[in-house]
């Protein structure tokens, strides 16, 4: 058993970094949302959806225009991922001031609801839109890169297996870590990754220190939502395939990864999106091996949901985060 | 103008006026339905009939007989007369499932405030309950050939669905429940999702659920040799547990239960200074709730008499969060009537709209893509009465409203100091 196991070690582990970075981004936007305003932004799973349609929908565009062969592929793979992002930022944005900043105010449940509503409707529209275009609602992606090529794992020692890697991989390590360091050093070295520090510590105070809490506001959901989407592309790449109901699971697996890292803590969440990322890939290459074909990779979505409930129970601040006490 | 506000004076004030409006409406639209072939509009208006009767000024326990009777005699007797009688009592008995479900969601969410998403999972539960003893499926994990179990055991199963699901509410809320009520959402979500993969997935290494292929030919219940298997039967059995339900929630509302329930909703920490234990105040509102869906999860799989993981998606879920919230999160007659909405504009709405415009596109007159159809636009419509509800009427249609208490009962004397809403709840009032 162990043998093969560590056979596939390879694979899983760079299939599980993929995925990983992926949740990673993702988790940033849901972090970021709910350390200013204490809202788990429900529709930002189905912001990453429309990202992954509107990256889908301009490559298709280019592909019309005969461009593609004209640009080289990471040219035009790094166009169709800014303007995806610059719709889901505009979605975000779009978001926010329709349907939550009217209940600011208003109790948690109801702005949940509200959030779970623009879920919902994102999905549908989306849905009309690739239904009405193309006639299915489910995409077929052409591939900017579809090479691939081996790492000899084996070559260093036997008990390995050799992995597989597609080249769009190592696209989305490079976006990804750009992603993210550009996120760390936005936050945490410019003026206006200041205020968003400060609006998260304390709404009132910021904004008798002359920052436009509004603002601040806005523009966290739009780097969020921006962020979300950008990955939408990277998956849809990686993957091949997207339909309207892909950011459902993986908006609650990446929730998962921002609670894992301590809810409100942006490298928490990184570090949380690639644990989540490899245990989900092994769980599903592994444990039809490990449990002798009785439970196979159909279970892995019950191993993350596991993974958060485990987390809740015992660590709710997650690994990286403080404990807040509760004021009365 | 002037003259309406006169009518609608003397309505209100004149009993006599009011019991003549009800009758005649009840009386035209039940002819309506008798008569008429197929009328869904008669039918509808039938049940609005109920509504009306709702804004009488009568005293609860004539509205309550005044109910019975159109429930247990106008309905099914006006709806007899045509032969689309089985399609209208379908559509009263779904009426009553998502009624009383809703109703055990509105414990959770609107009497206790803490937000389930995954409400579908304990329907599943009390589903699967009966399907698994009612099939031969249990004789793959239970020896002695004693499988499927007659329909006489229904009715002993209602109680054991809701049972079960009453556990599995429990399950769910002891880990859940000691975290905010933003993270509950989420991990009620997952656990709806994580109950629907096991039991797409049960089928090895012992086969339970039998997987994605469901469970076929459940046994129809019985009493006393009589065998139920139409709708317009049904109609009567579901009735017959929703007025139980209905019974149960309205006296829980007023409960020393039912007001911790609030109290932890409105705020936990004062709650729980004020000596209300807030984690088993919570575990008995999930296991309530859970256990009205089991119980109407036995009756849905008995009527269906074939289940599986399909019935049970999210999607169901958010259907009745809808219910709850459009009616009214904490109010009895809010849900019942945001319930009994979504139903037929689900059922009948939506299907009867995809037909009208089939119909027109197919003789030529608009062209209406496929993408487009109303009854795949369910999610859009849940969606945006969800946010609209949220911003512009967070109460719902019917608001709840709390009993008031007349002042002398409150600050009569030290005696009647167990009125006061925010007492500590013992444990002889737990109804487990």
């Amino acid at each position: 058993m162990f043998a093969s196991i560590l056979q596939t070690l390879p694979q899983v582990l760079i299939d599980g970094l993929a995925l990983g970075a992926i949740y990673a981004v993702v988790a940033l936007g849901y972090t970021m949302v709910y350390g200013i305003l204490e809202l788990i932004n429900f529709a930002h799973g189905e912001i990453f959806m429309t990202g992954a349609f509107a990256g889908t929908s301009v490559l298709l565009l280019f592909q019309s225009f005969g461009w593609l062969g004209n640009l080289p592929a990471w040219v035009s793979y790094v166009l169709i991922i800014f303007i995806a992002m610059m719709v889901t930022g505009a979605l975000g944005v779009g978001i926010e001031r329709v349907a939550y900043r009217p209940l600011r105010k208003a109790p948690k449940l109801i702005s949940l609801i509200s959030a779970f509503g623009v879920s919902f409707v994102l999905q549908d529209l989306v849905r009309f839109i690739a239904e009405l275009k193309t006639g299915n609602y489910i995409i077929s992606v052409p591939q900017l890169f579809d090479g691939r090529f081996t790492l000899g794992f084996s070559s260093i020692t036997a008990m390995f297996g050799n992995a597989t890697v597609k080249t769009n991989t190592i696209f989305i390590f490079i976006v990804a870590i750009v992603l993210m360091i550009g996120l760390d050093i936005f936050v945490n070295r410019t003026k206006w990754g200041g205020a968003m520090r400060a609006v998260a510590q304390d709404r009132e105070t910021a904004s008798l220190m002359s920052i436009n809490v509004n603002k601040v506001i806005l523009l966290t959901f739009f780097i969020g939502s921006a962020l979300g989407g950008s990955t939408g592309v990277l998956f849809a790449q990686q993957y091949g395939t997207i339909d309207p109901y892909i950011g459902f699971i993986l908006g609650l697996k990446a929730f998962t990864a921002a609670v894992l890292g301590g809810i409100g803590n942006i490298r928490g969440a990184m570090f949380g999106g690639i644990v989540i990322g490899v245990l989900e890939m092994f769980a599903s290459a592994n444990l039809g091996i490990m449990t002798g074909g009785n439970f196979g990779a159909e279970y892995k979505d019950v191993f993350a949901f596991a993974i958060l409930i485990v987390v809740l129970i015992f660590k709710p601040e997650g690994l990286f985060g403080k404990a807040v006490k509760e004021k009365v | 103008m002037s003259k309406l506000d006169n009518m609608r004076h003397t309505l209100r004030e004149n009993k006599l006026a009011q019991i003549i409006l009800l009758v005649l409406f009840t009386l035209v639209t039940a002819a309506a339905v008798y008569l008429m072939e197929r009328s869904v509009t008669a039918f509808l208006l039938l049940l609005a009939s109920l509504l009306l009767l709702y804004y009488t000024s009568f005293t609860n326990g004539i509205k309550w007989i005044i109910a019975l009777v159109l429930l247990l005699v106008v309905i099914p007797f006006a709806s007899s007369g045509g032969t689309s009688y089985d399609s209208y009592m379908e559509v009263a008995t779904q009426c009553g499932i998502y009624v009383a479900m809703a109703l055990g969601l509105n414990i959770v969410v609107g009497f206790a405030g803490l937000l389930d998403m995954g409400f579908v999972a304990f329907f599943a539960v009390g589903a699967y309950t009966y399907g698994i003893f009612a099939t031969d499926q249990a004789n793959n994990f239970i020896s002695g050939d004693l499988f499927p179990l007659s329909g006489g055991t229904f009715w002993i199963f209602i109680l054991i669905g809701g049972f079960m699901a009453g556990i599995f509410g429990i399950l769910l809320g002891l880990p859940v429940l000691r975290v905010k009520g933003d993270y509950l959402a989420i991990v009620t979500l997952g656990f709806g999702e994580i109950i629907r993969i096991i039991f797409n997935n049960l089928e090895k290494p012992v086969n339970i659920t039998n997987g994605a292929m469901g469970l076929s030919s459940i046994q129809p219940p019985d009493l006393f040799g009589f065998d139920f298997t139409f709708p317009h039967q049904y109609y009567f059995i579901v009735i017959a547990i929703l007025l139980v339900v209905i019974f149960a929630v309205r006296r829980l509302e007023h409960s020393r239960l039912g007001r911790s329930w609030k109290a932890v909703r409105e705020n936990e920490i004062a709650a729980q200074s004020m000596g209300i234990p807030l984690i088993r105040t919570k575990l008995i509102a999930f296991a309530i709730g859970a256990s009205f869906s089991g119980m109407m999860g036995v009756v849905f799989a008995a009527k269906q008499t074939f289940i599986d993981p399909t019935s049970f998606t999210l999607i169901e879920s958010t259907t009745i969060l809808v219910m709850v919230v459009l009616g009214g999160m904490g109010s009895v007659p809010g849900v019942i009537l945001g319930a009994s909405l979504v139903t037929i504009l689900n059922l009948q709405v939506l299907t009867e709209l995809t037909n009208w415009l089939n119909q027109l596109s197919m003789q030529g007159i608009i062209e209406v893509p496929n993408a487009l159809s109303p009854s795949k636009m369910q999610r859009f419509i849940f969606g945006m009465i969800l946010i609209l509800v949220a911003i512009f009427r967070p109460n719902g249609l019917i608001a709840a409203k709390n009993r008031k208490i007349p002042k002398e009962v409150v600050t009569g004397g030290p005696h009647q100091h167990h009125e006061v809403p925010a007492a500590p709840i013992s444990a002889k009032t737990s109804p487990e």
